[in-house]
This record gives structure tokens, sequence and C-alpha cells, in this order.
């Protein structure tokens, strides 16, 4: 049984008339790493969010299966607490609350869900230690509101963190290479490719190829007006970066 | 898939939680506002007559005054203060000499609030003077206070044991004739608390006192004093809570603060009064209240509040800075849900030299809730050099609610310098998405998000407070985001 098993799906913006989503179909199995790759509009980025049951998105057709279960029933939180993660492309500042009381209520959370006993300060600090090192985070960090005045690269560094902490059976990765320089980049890649393992699944979603040289994919997928129109190993994400995404449009348009 | 709007519809509609009424038999006046009524509460009181001739002047100067209807943005039904009933004391047959002494309806009052009286004092270390309604019914760790030679006490008791103090100072900032509902609690006030804090004593507790209207149809004017002598520090903590009710309550409240030559006062409050019913409005208190202090030379004055209750509420907090060098400063969390509204603020009088001001106002609109800031900066001609800033925040739950700024700056002197800055911001679908990614409920998110929205007041408050504001804030909110 597929971790995730997407099947026929559409979705379209809640409160319009608008498709996005036009048929979907993908699975992955555990302790695989997938990257979607599109241009911009093709629905990759909508795909993630509706993993992750942003309700500004409504589901008109098809169904998504997690663990065997239906994923659509669930709630965004439901979701989170059942192992899903999302690192955002546009990750939101919440003034005033800080970064550890975030993500310890977050934790929480989770561990509620579970029947496991909520962290106190002190194990919650110990949990977070060696994940702040490992996205080579400043202590600071922790005390400054979340996302408020960080920069795009402490943003998604943040992301990563968050992912690290929560320990998620799928991390949905939307955009994470967008707005990083090269350093910051490898920072990033180092963090998310220490998450690899058999016990997870990661799902990218990228525009760029370059994301790829530092979090190398175990499967490629074409994303093109609201469904995956080409898969493939790791190379389709050079054939893509040399030939630009015309090609698979073309391919797409004369139906091979 | 349900909507954002539909889960916040379902969690707003929770009921009050506190709506319960204690059964005590009450000693109460007829309805009705004459000048008899006046005489029958200080009657009541046992006061002497230069309260009683105090009262009867301003009854006699309210009968001249209206209502102030035009300015503030709240809208409701025409009170009929005919209607009211000024007084009424939990009957008790003799003043309570212990705890074991006081009735046990009341203390199971409190208890439900979550008020244990006697632990709450000893473990927090608060001395507090509990209000029931009209009358003190228990006083705690007033002889520690008293080896100090801090008076701290019940209104009444202050006009017989203190009157040397009530007379010289009852009235000194909040005259009898100064606003319709001042003059009103001038002319009927039933109870409240008095303090006295001698020449450079250091309160060494947080004073507290717990407000609670109880008895049907009964109006609440309580009348406070708190006068901190030179040097003296001393930080008052009031809060409260009250119970369902079909009609309308009235409430009018008389807050004086006097903090002489370097003296300090931090004034906190968190008001939590029954905001009426959820669906209609119908039914919350109506609060008007009349807070303002006087500083003298070197003194500091600071007002905090978290006003998350009633139907409505009309009240400005208010510093004269009378003395060079004197300091005001005004934290505010208001919050207006279902169909509350509130038009609140402060006003910073600059007379003296070199006095400093700091406004921060945190409004937070939700259902069909109005939220109105109202803010005066006066900085008068001979307050040279002197300094103003205000910062003014609203926060919007849903797209139902409103929230309005009215910020008044007056500076007549070129040295001095008033800043005013304002947002308006929602709390936005991708902010709730984002938590509710990472786990978290809706309700937990909306509290996450507000708390951090008033997270500048709330440090001002002191900790055990700050806790107790961030749950009424949460109750309050149950079911507003949108």
């Amino acid at each position: 049984m597929a971790l995730l098993e997407i099947r026929n799906l559409h979705a379209k913006v809640a409160h319009g008339d608008r498709e996005i989503l036009k048929g979907v179909n993908l699975a992955i199995e555990t302790g695989e790493v997938h990257a979607i790759m599109g241009k911009n509009g093709s629905g990759k980025s909508t795909l993630s969010q509706v993993l992750m049951g942003r309700e500004t998105y409504e589901v008109t057709q098809g169904e998504v299966l997690y663990k065997g279960r239906d994923l659509l029933e669930l709630s965004a939180e439901e979701r989170a607490r059942e192992g899903i993660f999302l690192a955002f492309q546009y990750p939101v500042e919440i003034p005033g609350v800080s970064t550890s009381y975030f993500l310890k209520a977050a934790v929480n959370a989770v561990r509620k869900h579970r029947g496991e006993k909520e962290l106190d300060a002190v194990q919650f600090l110990k949990l977070v230690k060696d994940k702040m090192a490992l996205l080579r985070m400043d202590q600071s960090f922790m005390n400054r509101a979340v996302n408020e005045g960080f920069s795009g690269g402490e943003k998604k560094r943040n992301e990563i963190f968050q992912m690290a902490v929560m320990d998620p059976k799928l991390a949905l990765m939307d955009e994470t290479d967008s707005g990083l320089d090269i350093d910051a980049l490898k920072v990033v890649a180092g963090g998310a490719n220490s998450l690899r393992g058999p016990d997870r699944a990661i799902l990218m979603v990228t525009h760029y190829q370059r994301l790829l040289n530092y979090i190398e994919p175990d499967y490629v997928h074409v994303m093109l007006d609201g469904r995956i129109v080409k898969s493939g190993g790791k190379s389709l994400a050079l054939e893509l970066e040399e030939k630009g995404y015309d090609w698979v449009e073309k391919e797409a348009a004369a139906g091979v | 898939m349900p909507t954002e709007s539909t889960e916040i519809q379902e969690l707003a509609n929770r009921e009050y939680k506190w709506g319960f009424v204690t059964d005590i038999e009450a000693d109460s006046a007829p309805p009705g506002l004459n000048e008899e009524i006046v005489r029958f509460i200080s009657a009541k009181k046992h006061e002497p007559d230069w309260m009683l001739q105090w009262r009867l002047k301003a009854y006699r100067h309210w009968l001249t005054m209206e209502e102030p209807s035009y300015w503030p943005k709240l809208t409701y039904p025409p009170i009929n203060y005919q209607d009211s009933i000024y007084y009424s004391a939990p009957k008790q047959k003799a003043g309570p000499r212990s705890m074991d002494e006081v009735d046990p309806e009341l203390l199971k009052t409190y208890e439900k609030l979550g008020i244990p009286l006697e632990e709450r004092a000893i473990l927090a270390g608060v001395a507090v003077d509990a209000v029931f309604d009209s009358v003190s019914v228990a006083t705690t760790f007033k002889e520690k206070l008293a080896e100090l030679g801090i008076i701290f006490c019940s209104f009444s008791e202050a006009v017989k044991n203190h009157p040397e103090l009530v007379r010289k100072y009852m009235g000194s900032v909040v005259p009898y004739s100064d606003n319709f509902y001042a003059t009103l609690n001038s002319a009927v006030f039933s109870d409240g608390s008095f303090c006295y804090v001698p020449k450079g004593v250091r309160c060494p507790m947080e004073l507290s006192t717990y407000f609670r209207i109880n008895a049907a149809k009964t109006g609440q004017f309580e009348r406070t004093l708190l006068i901190a002598d030179e040097g003296a520090y001393v930080s008052y903590l009031e809060g409260c809570t009250a119970p369902v009710r079909d009609e309308n309550q009235l409430h009018a409240a008389v807050v004086e603060l006097v903090a002489l030559p370097g003296a300090t006062i931090k004034y906190s409050t968190v008001q939590n009064w029954y905001p009426g019913d959820p669906k209609t409005g119908k039914g919350g208190i109506y609060n008007f209240v009349t807070k303002r202090g006087k500083a003298f030379e070197n003194s500091k004055i600071t007002w905090t509040q978290v006003e998350t209750g009633s139907a409505i509420t009309w009240k400005y907090p208010s510093c004269i800075l009378q003395g060079d060098n004197s300091v005001g400063e005004f934290y505010s969390v208001a919050l207006t849900n279902h169909h509350q509204q509130a038009d609140t603020g402060t006003k910073m009088i600059h007379i003296g030299k070199n006095t400093r001001s700091t406004v921060v106002s945190k409004g937070i609109s939700a259902g069909f809730g109005q939220n109105t800031y109202r803010g005066l900066i006066k900085i008068l001609k001979g307050a040279a050099n002197s300094r103003n800033y205000t910062q003014c925040d609203s926060l919007l739950l849903g797209d139902k609610c409103g929230a309005h700024t009215f910020p008044y700056i007056e500076v007549r002197n070129t040295s001095s310098r008033a800043e005013h800055e304002a947002s308006t911001s929602k709390i936005g679908e991708d902010q709730l998405f984002y938590c509710k990614s990472r786990g978290i409920s809706l309700e937990d998110a909306v509290n996450m998000i507000v708390n951090g929205f008033c997270k500048e007041v709330f440090r001002e408050l002191p900790m055990e407070f700050a806790v107790e504001a961030q749950k009424l804030l949460g109750v309050s909110l149950e079911g507003s985001v949108g």
C-alpha cells in the first residue's frame, strides 16, 4: 500500500469556477523522494496546499488516500497530527508569538493526538537543540516572533527546522529553493537530506532543477495545466533543464 | 468542505461560561432614583452628614445634566434611570470578623469564579477586598498592611474611619460635577475600595478587588480612591466577571488615583462583565466608567486594562500630568465580540514641564463587535519639553465587525512632541492555515495570534494577572475568527 495515493484529483478555488487541478494521479511510497516540476501556474503549489487541506481550495472530484485512509475527510490540523507537513513557499508572520511558543504548541498538539505526554519547556528545548544546529540557527531564533522580520533565507530555514522538529511521515516542500542564495540553499538542502529515510516520504514542488542537484529525487514528475503529464527518474529533471518545458508541452499536446 | 466562517460561527455560539446567579437574600432599595433614595443609601451606610450632603449636591447637579449620547460611537436604547435599583446589599447580621463568618453561598460564588478567596490570598500574597454587589464582605491581609501604615479597606469604612483623607481627596481628581455618569455615581455610589499608602512606603503585595454584579436589576456604582503619598509605590489589580442577565445592567464606576510627588501607581484591570446574548446582544452590562489619575512632580501613573466583557463599554482611564517630570501610561486591550460595543481610550493632559506619556491601545473586533479607540493628547502651553507616544492597533476577526480610531492631539507649545502610530489588520486565512498546518486547532490558533497581538499590553500586567487575562481573552474569543 502506498503511503499516499492520489487518484484523478480535481480542485478549484473555493469561491470560483476556475479549475486548477484537472485530474492528478500520483502514488508515493514511504522512503521515496518525489519532485514535481512545472511552470508557474501549472498547479503544483495548489496540489501541495490541497494535500495539506487548505480550505480556500475545493476538491470537486477524485480521491486521496493516506495510509489507506481518506485524506480529504480530515481537516488541516488533523492531517498535520497524522504526520503530514507542509514547508511553505511563503511562510507567514505571526507577530508577538515566539517561534519557541509556536513550535511547542505544534509539537504538543501532535503528541496529544498520539496519546503521548506533552513536553515541558526543558524537554522541548532538548528536542529542538540538535535540529537548530543542523539548520545553523542561532539560539536567539527561538525568542523571535514567528517569521517576523526574518530574511527570505531565514524563513526557509525556519520551515525546514520546523519540519525536522515535527518529524513528519510525509513532508511536502513547496518551492523551498525560491529566494535562496546558494549558501542558504546548501544549508536548507542539508537539513532536508538529513530527513530522508526509510520511514518518511518527501514530495518537493519546484520550478527549477537547481534544488534537485542538492536533494536528489527518486522520481520526477512534470505538471502541466493541472495534470501530471510525464514522469521519470532524476534524468528527467536534467532533460527539462536542458530543453525547457516547451518540449513536454508539445509532447503532451501531441498526445505522446 | 466547511468554510472558515462556519467553523468560526460554531465557536462563536458558545455560551458565557460564568453565567450563574447566587441565591442570597438581598437587602434592596425600591427601584427608582430621587432624593429619598440618596438619603436611604446614605442612612443604610450610617454615613456622616458631610457625605450625605456631598451625595445630594451631586444628585441635584445630575438632574441638570444630559447623558452623553451624541459623541460616543455606541448604539443602545435609552436607559430608564428610574427602572434601576440603586442599593442592594447581601444580608449579613454584622460584619464578618473572619472567613468562617462569611456567608457560605458567597464563598461558593467565588469558588465558581476560580477565586478561592482565602487560599488565593495566602498563596498569591494578594490582599483581597472582595466586593459582592455593593458591600464589601471580606477583607484580608489588613493587619499586615496596617503594620506599614497602609490603609486598604472598603470605601464605607474609609468614610467612617479616615474621614480626613476621604474629604481631602474624594472629588479632587474626578469632581462630583465631572460628567453624567460620574455625577450619578457621586450621588448613589454603593461601596468600593479605598487605599492609602504612606510616604516612602512600597506596598509589598499586589492589591486586588474582585467585583461581581449579582442581584437582579441592580445598578452597580463602585467608587475607588487610591492615594500614594510622596515616594510611595502601589500596584492595584481589579478584576470582575458577572452572571447572565436578561435585562441590561447599568454600571457606572468612578476610580480616582492620586500620585503625590515621587509616587508610583500601577492600576490594572481585567474586565469581563456579561457581554449580552451572543445572538442578540440582549442583557449585557452597560459599563460607563470614569477613571482618572492626578500625577504630581516626578510621579508615575500606569493604567493597564484588558476589557473583554460588557455589552457597552464607555471608559477612558486618564492621567492629569500636573507636576513636572510626571509620567502617564495607558496600555489597553479591548475586545468586542458578538454584539459588544466599546468606545474606549485615554486622555493624557500634560500640564507640568518634561511630562511624558505613552499610550498603547490594542482593539480586537469579532462577530458584530464595534470597537472604537478615542484618545486625547493635550499638551498645554506650560508643559515644555513634553513627549507623547501613541500606538493604536486594531485587529479584525471576520468581516461584520468594525474598528474605529479617533485620536485628538493638541500641542500648545513648540518644544513638545506627540507621535501617533496606527495600524489595522485582519487575522488572515493564511495565518490560520499556517497554524493549522502545524497541527494547532483553529481555536488555539486564534488565541495565539490574538495574544501575540496583545503582547505589549500583557507584559505590563503583574504576572499572575497576565495569565488570567490571557484566559479571559480566550474565553471571550471563543468563536470569533474570520
